[in-house]
């Protein structure tokens, strides 16, 4: 009987990925970089979607919390896990009211206080079944795949827009959002980069060394010379591990400072972040206290630059609204 | 006050002299004889316009040229022209008063004030090549200070290396003092290309054997430990200069038919350039080398060389015990005062000042902890921590990267400085000046410790105009298995970039503790203008 097999078959490739989740802490893994993570984990929900038994849509959903609360427990701080199983069970909601035939635009959010406040009863139980419901799911999660792998190249695309000729650009530590930005705008232009390095992993080394293969002029300074070179910087251009429910962010360590000197000399803040990083965490739930990383407020951000354009930080709680559903923020 | 006016001469001629005979090494007799005819012309030429050129000097003071004027055509002028310079009044109001005792100047007179004038111009600027010292200040009574002088500052050779004049000349000056040249290293970012750069690992004297005659032993072991990074920190550093200098004093002899106040004088200059070929001066170090100078030619020339040497060492160990070492205990306890119970206090690097105002406090039975702030690539903070912990301060430790993580739990910053400059900033080790902004940022006060003899009279508005910049390869850092920065050099587009040093404005400083009180920012320039009035 394919049952069992596929069931023991699944339970495998579930119990690897958390096996991965938990060596790997943001990119240090065998899964590099929070796009790969998202990409492994829609893949994983995809099969479990098509392997696992389950009847109605309630069901699903209950198999993929599950599944998910133990891969977040894995890795608590990677939060595109959670991004993207809050993304799937959206699908799964949206597609079990489509075959219902009622439509949930009546839900949307009109604002940042109804977005924290809203834990309201829905009278869904998502009991009925609807045979078209798997295939449906599958293929909005597909769909879902195709907008992962080319989030980094929308994003890139977007770069000639805001680097000019004879530019400074700082940046710190490494991203892969943001080097592709800075180097698809050196295909056509010339500018200049400069790396904080990002102690103690010194992260911005690798940064520069690919930034500079590219062909683009890199100078590499220590994290104390960040205020003191900022006079001479005409943007800065970062990357992030999440973008929070009130447009701040959570990034690598020393990003805070870097956005205060980017403040005092009123230089714009620039932040290349897909969509998947958008995490409905609000402060409070955050844990600040992990000195791997840094809470910058809203105020200090200038632009995000998501692969579906750009916004300003007080837009990102709309972007929310669009992405996941209001009772999937607490898994 | 002759026989100072002599000494000033003679230092002009020697300058014009050396200017003149660029590349050549003269004897001593050549020498003695040059000097000689330069001096005869030059009494002469004074003869003619004493009185008219003694407004000009009076307005020049702060130039290394100075003539000697006779001395009885200066007391009657010099009470009207003490009157109006304290109060801020532009020159020619200065002039007028001076002028209205003299009713009787006709044109004739104004003319050859003119010209003597200019010809003392075009003088000072041929005798201006050569040393970076300072105007070596006559015995002569002074006028206080006024703050319009027309300041004609040359610019440091240090911040001229994209000039190749500049660095030709100092090729042949170094040449001239038999000291090698240093070579910058590495590919240096654009910003920074008018500023040397250098490797550690090529320290000054591997590139020629350096005879003794030439410097002095003690010199030679100076400007290694400074290349090297073994003598760091500009309290260290200039205790150790003052050091030195005592041994070279110690073991001076006056050559015959030479003057000890001139000979001496001449003879610290090459060690000088040596020293700022291993490592650029700091401000301190400039500040001491002045007093230096100055404590040696006024040496009356009837002074036995025993007396003379004794006179100046206790001079320098007078020197470093005020300004260093009182005025540490001073600033401890001022600082003791703002230091309560329960305080939670964060330093930055290894300041000397603050590591001792610490102990001070802890010895007091304060209770409070600190935070040793730390950054790469130097990493002083390792120091600051041991020296604490080994009192029994309990200490935490972070990078500089998590500054704005635990400053909400901080309740005072305690900062110490290179060099206060005259507009207010701070210069201090890069990293200092994001410290203030995050503090800043979160309310929180700082305090800055710097002895008045850090006081520096250069202003400066950003961290690119004046700095230092050290070996970049110290960037260079292994992490799991890979150096990634290993072959920067072959990579053209790449740089590293090393600095030491960067400016805080006044505005992120909240008080500057010094020997003389509690201080705000902006008001250096007060203590800078006291100081000068008394020497």
């Amino acid at each position: 009987m394919p049952g069992p097999d596929r069931e023991t078959d699944l339970t495998e490739r579930i119990e690897s990925f958390l096996s991965d989740l938990k060596r790997g802490g943001s990119g240090t893994g065998p899964l590099r970089g929070s796009a790969e993570t998202a990409r492994e984990t829609t893949a994983l929900l995809r099969r479990i979607t098509a392997q696992a038994r389950w009847s109605s849509a309630g069901d699903l959903m209950e198999i993929i919390r599950k599944e998910g609360r133990r891969m977040i427990a894995a890795q608590p701080s990677e939060t595109t896990v959670g991004n993207m199983i809050r993304r799937v069970l959206k699908i799964v909601r949206e597609e079990y009211a489509r075959s219902r035939g009622s439509s949930e635009e009546t839900d949307q959010q009109e604002s940042l206080h109804k977005l924290l406040t809203s834990g309201g009863l829905s009278e869904e139980n998502f009991r009925q079944h609807f045979t078209a419901l798997k295939a449906n799911v599958i293929e909005a999660i597909n769909e879902l795949l195709t907008e992962l792998e080319g989030t980094t190249d929308n994003i890139a695309m977007q770069a000639l827009e805001h680097i000019h000729s004879n530019e400074v650009i700082m940046t710190i530590g490494r991203s892969r959002t943001a080097e592709a930005f800075l180097k698809d705008a050196a295909r056509k232009r010339k500018f200049h980069v400069i790396v904080a390095e990002c102690a103690p992993f010194c992260q911005g080394h690798e940064m520069a060394t690919s930034l500079s293969k590219a062909g683009i002029e890199t100078t590499v300074i220590a994290d104390a010379a960040i205020f003191a070179v900022m006079s001479r910087v005409n943007k800065v251009i970062i990357g992030t591990q999440t973008v929070l429910a009130n447009g701040g962010l959570r990034a690598v360590n020393g990003t805070h400072t870097l956005a205060l000197a980017a403040k005092h000399h009123s230089t714009p803040l620039i932040v290349c972040a897909p969509m998947f990083k958008l995490s409905p965490q609000i402060l409070s739930k955050v844990n600040v206290h992990c000195p791997v990383f840094d809470y910058v407020p809203p105020e200090l951000i200038t632009l995000f630059i998501s692969n579906i354009g750009g916004h300003a930080p007080s837009y990102i709680y709309r972007l929310m609204s669009e992405l996941y559903h209001p009772e999937d923020h607490e898994l | 006050m002759a026989d100072s006016g002599v000494t000033d001469g003679l230092c002009d001629t020697d300058d014009i002299e050396r200017s003149k005979t660029e590349g050549k090494e003269l004897t001593k007799e050549e020498k003695q004889r040059l000097r000689k005819e330069k001096k005869h012309q030059k009494k002469i030429k004074e003869k003619k316009d004493d009185a008219a050129s003694h407004e000009d000097e009076k307005k020049k003071k702060k130039k290394k040229e100075e003539k000697p004027v006779g001395a009885a055509s200066q007391p009657p002028t010099q009470p009207s022209q003490k009157a109006p310079a304290p109060a801020p009044v532009p020159v020619p109001a200065s002039e007028t008063p001076a002028l209205a005792d003299k009713p009787a100047k006709s044109k004739a007179d104004l003319k050859a004030e003119r010209r003597a004038r200019q010809e003392s111009e075009r003088a000072s600027k041929q005798g201006k090549k050569g040393d970076v010292g300072q105007p070596v200040p006559t015995s002569k009574p002074k006028a206080p200070p006024s703050e319009l002088q027309p300041v004609v500052k040359r610019l440091p050779e240090h911040v001229q290396v994209d000039n190749p004049d500049v660095l030709k000349k100092l090729a042949k000056k170094l040449e001239r003092q038999q000291i090698p040249l240093r070579s910058d290293y590495g590919y240096k970012v654009s910003l920074f290309s008018h500023l040397h750069q250098y490797s550690r690992k090529a320290p000054l004297t591997q590139q020629l054997g350096i005879p003794s005659t030439v410097i002095h032993p003690a010199i030679v072991r100076l400007g290694l430990q400074y290349s090297q990074g073994i003598v760091a920190g500009s309290n260290a550093r200039s205790v150790a200069l003052l050091h030195a200098f005592k041994q070279v004093i110690r073991d001076y002899t006056t050559p015959p038919n030479e003057e000890l106040s001139r000979d001496l004088v001449n003879k610290l200059k090459p060690y000088i350039s040596f020293l700022n070929q291993c490592r650029p001066l700091s401000a301190s170090m400039g500040n001491a080398i002045k007093y230096i100078k100055k404590e040696i030619s006024n040496i009356p020339s009837q002074c036995k060389e025993e007396e003379a040497k004794s006179k100046l060492l206790s001079c320098i160990e007078c020197y470093i015990n005020e300004k260093i070492i009182l005025a540490a205990k001073a600033i401890a306890k001022y600082s003791i005062e703002k230091i309560s119970d329960g305080d939670v206090i964060l330093v930055y690097g290894c300041s000397s000042l603050v590591n001792h105002i610490l102990c001070e406090a802890f010895e007091k039975k304060r209770k409070f902890r600190v935070i040793v702030v730390d950054s790469r690539p130097r990493l002083e903070g390792r120091e600051a921590l041991r020296r604490l912990v080994q009192r029994g301060i309990s200490c935490t430790y972070v990078l500089i990267s998590a500054v704005s993580y635990i400053l909400p739990e901080v309740s005072k910053v305690f900062l110490g400085a290179h060099a206060l400059l005259a507009n207010g900033y701070v210069m201090s080790r890069v990293g200092t000046s994001q410290i203030a902004l995050v503090a800043k940022a979160f309310n929180v006060p700082v305090l800055v410790c710097c002895e008045t003899y850090k006081f520096c009279e250069r202003v400066q508005t950003d961290s690119f105009v004046s700095n230092e910049l050290d070996d970049p390869d110290e960037l260079i850092v292994t992490r799991k298995g890979k150096t990634q920065l290993e072959h920067w050099q072959e990579v053209p587009s790449l740089g590293l970039l090393n600095l030491v040093y960067d400016v805080t404005p006044p505005d992120f400083v909240d008080l500057v503790i010094t020997d003389l009180g509690m201080i705000p920012c902006t008001s250096v320039p007060v203590v800078l203008r006291v100081k000068n009035v008394d020497q």
